[in-house]
């Protein structure tokens, strides 16, 4: 029971955090959606990491290293830390001098500007909503079966502890109350919060689960020696190809977001330095913790579980608790985000386009904002509850989607002679590519030739962006001029 | 070569750094208990941090900055 009190006055902590930042609240759209573009530094290194760092991180690499061994660190992690830092230096910096200086919300704006092509807008937005939903599922899911897995082990819920569709719910109720008050501002105070919550904890269940094992020397030694090594597990093929995943965070919805609220382009420095050094004080150990799971618990235990069973083995309930608070911060820093900007993107793409922006009142505008976000959170709740992949997989599969429309970004910062009909056959061929593979393998990690879907996918698009472009007509002069300006005219 | 192109150049370095195929079926442990393959890639993300440090000092684009002056609806 002291467990669930602990998650209660944590859960509850961030609702007077969520309330506290909404009186600085300045009743305005752009507050709700952009924070009125003025977070600092610290602000927005916590909430870019605590953003990208999902259920994913922990509880899917937790699981992905019991399930494989300590490859997956090299698989995603290091390569996060040099691409992640990459695409916000080359990317996410742009892009926030754009929106700041023409006013963008979403990408969906920008892209349309910048190719003038309404029919680009139309096409990207429902493939950007649908490949940010299963990133959010994975977040309820991990949430559920975390929770799930150490009241299992308390004497008040019995062995089948508290529901997935219990914490699932109360989990999307807070997060969307502190979203409702104080938008994309107490998102990210939350964020900021919630990282530090989950970078401390998360050093403390490392210890405390060191501790319980024997100390980390014996740790290692129960493990599975075939989890120690890449040797058997994960081909050099495969490794390298993993490469082009991280490239999914130059088009998340969220992130774009999250890079327009910075208050200056040098608010970025931060963020472009420390994000390395803090994916692997996250990463490095959960992945000990899943190759440690294998010398006491076998090797046939479901990998989403791994991470609560690992916590729920801690005796003290009070030290559980505070793990599973942990746990819960750095999902719920990424759902606050990811909820936020589907309903941004409704609000802004969608009803204020067709309804004429101007037409509302400030009012209005927040009342729509406030009701889509709230709609968002219903449907992805209620998907969650008939979802059962594996929260790795899963991920990755989303990982790919957005990994391939990554050349479009890139190409519209940098090569001029991108077209609006390139573009779209970036995105048709992305489409198309991805749902092949999909269909082939639902759901699951599949290999071709040896490597991830993900290149395929990203080679295909990058070349029917460049194909189609050089065969169409390029954009006139006078909008090019916005985007790149004089001085760069040589490129 | 100017500052720009060493940046690029050690970039590709670091990228190549990555793909530590010599330790790939090492088992032998750091310290006792850290698989040196977890070892090496953790070590290689303090390295990739620095490479940032280097390059946001280097070469910052500070043509880059809007003041609010600039500011234009779309």
């Amino acid at each position: 029971m002291i467990v669930v009190v602990i998650i209660v006055v944590y859960l509850a902590m961030l609702l007077v955090l969520g309330w506290l930042s909404s009186r600085r609240f300045r009743n305005t759209s752009d507050d709700f959606f952009l924070a009125s573009r003025s977070i600092g530094p610290f602000l927005l290194v916590m909430s870019l990491f605590g953003t990208t760092m999902t259920a994913f991180a922990l509880v899917g690499s937790t699981g992905k290293a019991y399930s494989q061994g300590i490859g997956v660190y090299g698989l995603m992690a290091s390569w996060s830390g040099l691409i992640h830092s990459a695409v916000f230096f080359l990317v996410g910096i742009k892009l926030w001098s754009l929106g700041k200086r023409y006013g963008y919300v979403t990408q969906t704006q920008y892209f349309r500007d910048r190719f003038g092509s309404e029919l680009l807008g139309r096409l990207l937005f429902p493939i950007l909503v649908a490949l940010v939903v299963p990133y959010l599922l994975i977040g309820l899911m991990a949430a559920g079966v975390t929770v799930e897995k150490v009241t299992g082990r308390t004497e008040a819920f019995g062995p089948d502890g508290i529901p997935g569709w219990v914490t699932a719910g109360v989990v999307c109720l807070v997060v969307y109350s502190y979203v409702f008050f104080g938008g994309l501002r107490a998102a990210a105070w939350a964020n900021a919060f919630q990282t530090i919550v989950f970078l401390v904890v998360g050093l403390l269940a490392f210890y405390l689960i060191a501790d319980s094992l024997g100390g980390v020397e014996a740790a290692t030694a129960q493990a599975e020696p075939d989890r120690l090594v890449r040797e058997g597990s994960i081909s050099k093929l495969h490794f390298t190809s993993y490469l082009f995943i991280p490239l999914s965070v130059g088009m998340f919805p969220h992130l774009f977001q999250h890079w327009l609220t910075a208050r200056s382009a040098r608010t970025f420095k931060a963020p472009v330095v420390l994000h390395p050094v803090l994916i692997m004080l996250v990463w490095v150990p959960c992945i000990l913790i899943g190759v440690w799971a294998t010398g006491v618990l076998g090797t046939s235990k479901p990998p989403n579980a791994i991470l609560g069973i690992m916590v729920g083995r801690l005796k003290d309930p009070y030290i559980t608790g505070l793990v599973t608070a942990g746990i819960l911060a750095a999902i719920m820093s990424s759902l606050d985000s990811q909820f936020l900007c589907l309903g941004t993107m409704f609000s802004e793409d969608v009803v204020f386009r067709m309804k004429g922006k101007d037409q509302l009142t400030e009012k209005q505008k927040l009342l729509r904002a406030r009701l889509f976000v709230g709609v968002v959170i219903l449907c992805t709740y209620l998907l969650s509850l008939i979802t059962t992949k594996s929260i790795f997989d899963l991920g990755i599969w989303c990982f790919s989607g957005f990994a391939g429309l990554f050349p479009l970004v890139l190409a519209a910062l940098y090569w001029k002679r991108t077209t609006a009909a390139g573009a779209i056959a970036c995105i048709c061929t992305t489409a198309v590519v991805w749902l092949v593979f999909f269909v082939q393998s639902p759901g699951k990690e599949t290999l071709v030739l040896g490597m991830m879907p993900v290149v395929f996918i990203v080679l295909a698009s990058t070349v029917s962006l460049i194909v189609v472009s050089l065969g169409t007509k390029p954009v006139e002069s006078q909008r090019l001029r916005r985007f790149f300006p004089i001085e760069d005219d040589s490129r | 070569m100017g500052s720009k192109g060493f940046i690029i150049l050690v970039g590709i370095l670091l990228a190549i750094l990555h793909q530590d195929f010599w330790l790939w079926g090492d088992g032998s442990l750091l310290f006792g208990f850290l698989p040196v393959g977890l070892g090496y890639h953790a070590a290689y993300s303090i390295v990739v941090a620095l490479f940032w440090w280097w390059v946001v000092r280097a070469v910052w684009p500070a043509d880059l900055d809007v003041s609010n002056d600039e500011e234009m609806p779309p």
